[in-house]
């Protein structure tokens, strides 16, 4: 058996596919995109970040004016700028959910007639951005679509934010599930032949009243259309799920170390175990400096609050006016004293992260915001090794 | 401006990670004190909100965790179950269980019938002046829009029909200024502020309800007054910081560090701050919540927060 790796450097070495998943606003996106960066930059090849986050500033810093649905090349400017020579080439893409459901409608529908009449449709809009979980099986499926075509060494692809982070693990097999229902050959039923079984009877003459006949005639029409796409959805909704188990395919679960992302990572962490998906990595972000934790440096803060005008006086007119100064060192101590309790905090909450990976990752807390590819490799070189 | 409180309906929404559960909480709590009876409901169930309150996980029916206050999780099953119930008179309740899984079917799949359960639900109990206040711990910023123009969703695509019918008060309700209000929750951090901007814009043009105030939460406090920050560079010098050690009797680098981090974190937030305030229409209040050096979250953070936002609406 190979030794398993033992730095995301390493990880990443031996993946094709890495998802990076967690709750909202913990850092994904910026993860995902420092990790890519740092690929092309280190192991070369052609690495691609797919993200489903239309940040502008993610965009301005790999040094694009924006991005789409078709990949991007990072252009080697960029790269000048921040002072590295990439060993192989970044690309950027963000999903375009729209688009990827008309792609698929055109693949998968049996003629070009099928295909237009479900474009035009008046439920389609609605249902290409709502539609059971569409957002996730759709990065799911045009991640599988991307790796297929095998332009790319590597693809790190960041996950919608969603209401449960779970969803797009479950979407694919969803997708499936969804066509193969007792419910949707109920719902398509009247369409197709007009005679309302007993079964459904009771629910009809409901839905009729709450919901008008119209509108579920609507409703039918719209899923027989979507039906006749059954076979080719539900084969590539199975594809898409081996890929997601595939041995060349890990997962990394990034947090913070609050309470509320915490708790969810480690129910990620636990699923993605129990389903036997790959758990390459946990990246805690924005984790507060080490030297908060420091001991001495809180009994130093004690004696500080606690004999500040002497001290002002000792340190003498050079630094300030006496009183100024003991101010400062007070408000300083204090000011320390304050940050300790948070980070005495995190490190608890860092400790009680009871599942361990073989891989973790903590990122401190950057004063300035990611604004360049510079930025993004200072991020990355924190994670990497 | 209509007193924040004094609306009946209060939807909390934000970018994840930013405190919108603790705000909605919060708000709710501030309330309760003060006599509303409230109801809070967590739209998303991922039975977060009971740990604000220190309870047991919350259900459909709302259950009392403080004086006038109630809190209860959407379950859209369960305000369907309801809402056939109100609106057939079914004579046996045996028959709305299969009847309520089909319609969930429906749900998943047809645009608009997921949200309008949960909005139809919470306007339904302004209606029926079931409770002051209703505050809501909504969908995160990219969700909102969809849930709160869901009535309109279905009135384009339903044409006849009860829903269709009862549309028309749940719109009463929403565009009511004076009834309905939006807070967005935000930090003061580039993205969270950039998505409160986008989202005001949105929010005004693809929905009936008005944007009432905005939260800013976790604000750092100004570290220096007046003239003290050059006194804090001279201090930071490594031969003043070597002295004061020797005074101490102890390393005090990690100290000036921190202090060096709090400024910097200050500085950069103010600038998103500043950006927040230039991009918002001045009518719209912006509420400030310090961000709090606990030990953990709980009922204890929730009363910090309610004070913090008593003492921004003035009272």
């Amino acid at each position: 058996m190979p030794a398993r790796p033992a730095s995301i450097e390493q990880l990443l070495a031996s993946k094709e596919v890495v998802i990076s998943c967690g709750s909202g606003g913990v850092g994904k996106t910026t993860t995902a995109a420092s990790l890519a960066a740092m690929a092309a930059v280190r192991h070369g090849g052609k690495v691609l970040v797919l993200t489903v986050d239309p940040a502008k500033r993610l965009a301005n810093a790999l040094g694009l004016e924006g991005f789409g649905n078709t990949e991007k090349q990072v252009p080697s400017e960029a790269f000048a700028a921040a002072g590295v020579k990439p060993r192989g080439q970044l690309f950027a893409a963000m999903l375009d959910t729209k688009e990827s459901w008309d792609a698929l409608v055109a693949r998968h529908a049996p003629d070009r007639r099928t295909a237009q009449a479900i474009l035009d449709n008046k439920l389609y809009d609605n249902i290409s951005s709502r539609f059971v979980q569409s957002h996730e099986y759709i990065a799911m499926e045009r991640l599988y679509e991307l790796h297929c075509e095998g332009e790319y060494d590597l693809i790190v692809v960041d996950t919608p934010p969603t209401r449960n982070a779970l969803d797009f693990l479950e979407a694919p097999q969803r997708m499936a599930e969804f066509f193969s229902s007792r419910f949707l050959r109920l719902l398509t039923a009247p369409y197709r032949s007009r005679i309302v079984s007993f079964a459904s009877k009771p629910f009809y003459t409901v839905a009729d009243r709450i919901l008008g006949t119209e509108f579920l005639e609507d409703v039918a029409e719209f899923f027989g259309l979507f039906q006749t796409m059954a076979p080719g959805f539900v084969e590539r909704a199975d594809a898409v799920t081996r890929l997601l188990h595939d041995k060349r395919t890990t997962f990394l679960v990034v947090s913070t170390l609050e309470a509320a992302p915490l708790h969810e990572a480690e129910f990620f962490i636990d699923v993605l175990q129990d389903k036997k998906f790959h758990l390459g990595a946990v990246v805690l972000n924005k984790v507060l400096p080490s030297y908060l934790l420091d001991e001495g440096a809180a009994a130093a803060a004690a004696v500080m609050e606690k004999q500040a005008g002497e001290l002002a006086a000792k340190l003498g007119p050079d630094i300030g006016d006496a009183a100024l100064v003991r101010r400062v060192l007070v408000e300083i101590a204090e000011s320390f004293l304050r940050f300790q309790v948070v980070a005495q905090r995190e490190a608890e909450q860092r400790s009680e992260l009871a599942v361990a990976p073989d891989v973790v990752a903590t990122v401190p807390y950057f004063e300035v915001d990611i604004f360049d590819l510079a930025g993004l490799l200072r991020l990355g070189e924190r994670i990497w090794s | 401006m209509k007193d924040l409180l004094d609306r009946k309906l209060v939807f909390v929404t934000g970018k994840g990670g930013v405190g919108k559960s603790t705000v909605a909480a919060g708000l709710a709590l501030l309330a309760a004190e003060r006599g509303k009876r409230t109801l809070v409901c967590e739209v998303d169930a991922k039975g977060n909100l009971s740990a604000f309150f220190e309870t047991g996980p919350t259900k459909f029916q709302p259950g009392e965790v403080e004086r006038n206050l109630y809190a209860m999780s959407m379950d859209t099953e369960e305000s369907l179950k309801e809402y056939l119930s109100i609106n057939l008179r079914l004579p046996v309740m045996a028959r709305i269980g299969p009847l309520a899984r089909i319609f969930e079917f429906v749900a998943t799949a047809a645009p608009g019938v997921k949200e309008i359960l949960t909005v139809g639900k919470l306007t339904y109990e302004v209606r029926e002046e079931n409770y002051d206040l209703v505050v809501v711990d909504a969908s995160p910023t990219g969700h909102i829009v969809g849930q709160l123009a869901a009535p309109e969703a279905i009135n384009e695509l339903v044409k006849v029909g009860l829903v269709r019918s009862q549309t028309g008060w749940m719109l009463d309700i929403l565009s009511d200024p004076e009834r309905t209000g939006l807070v967005i929750v935000a930090t003061p951090e580039e993205m969270p502020v950039s998505e409160t901007i986008d989202l005001s814009h949105r929010v005004e043009q693809e929905t009936s309800v008005k944007l009432a105030a905005i939260v800013v939460n976790r604000v750092l406090p100004e570290l220096f007054g007046r003239g003290e920050e050059e006194v804090f560079d001279r201090l930071a010098e490594p031969d003043a910081v070597a002295a004061l050690s020797g005074a101490v009797g102890g390393s005090v680098a990690p100290i000036v560090e921190a202090a060096r981090l709090a400024v910097t974190l200050r500085r950069t937030r103010a600038g998103h701050l500043e950006r927040l305030r230039h991009e918002i229409d001045r009518s719209i209040p912006l509420l400030y919540v310090p961000y709090l050096f606990t030990r953990s979250h709980g009922l204890r953070t929730t009363r910090q927060v309610a004070e913090a936002l008593a003492a921004e609406l003035g009272y």
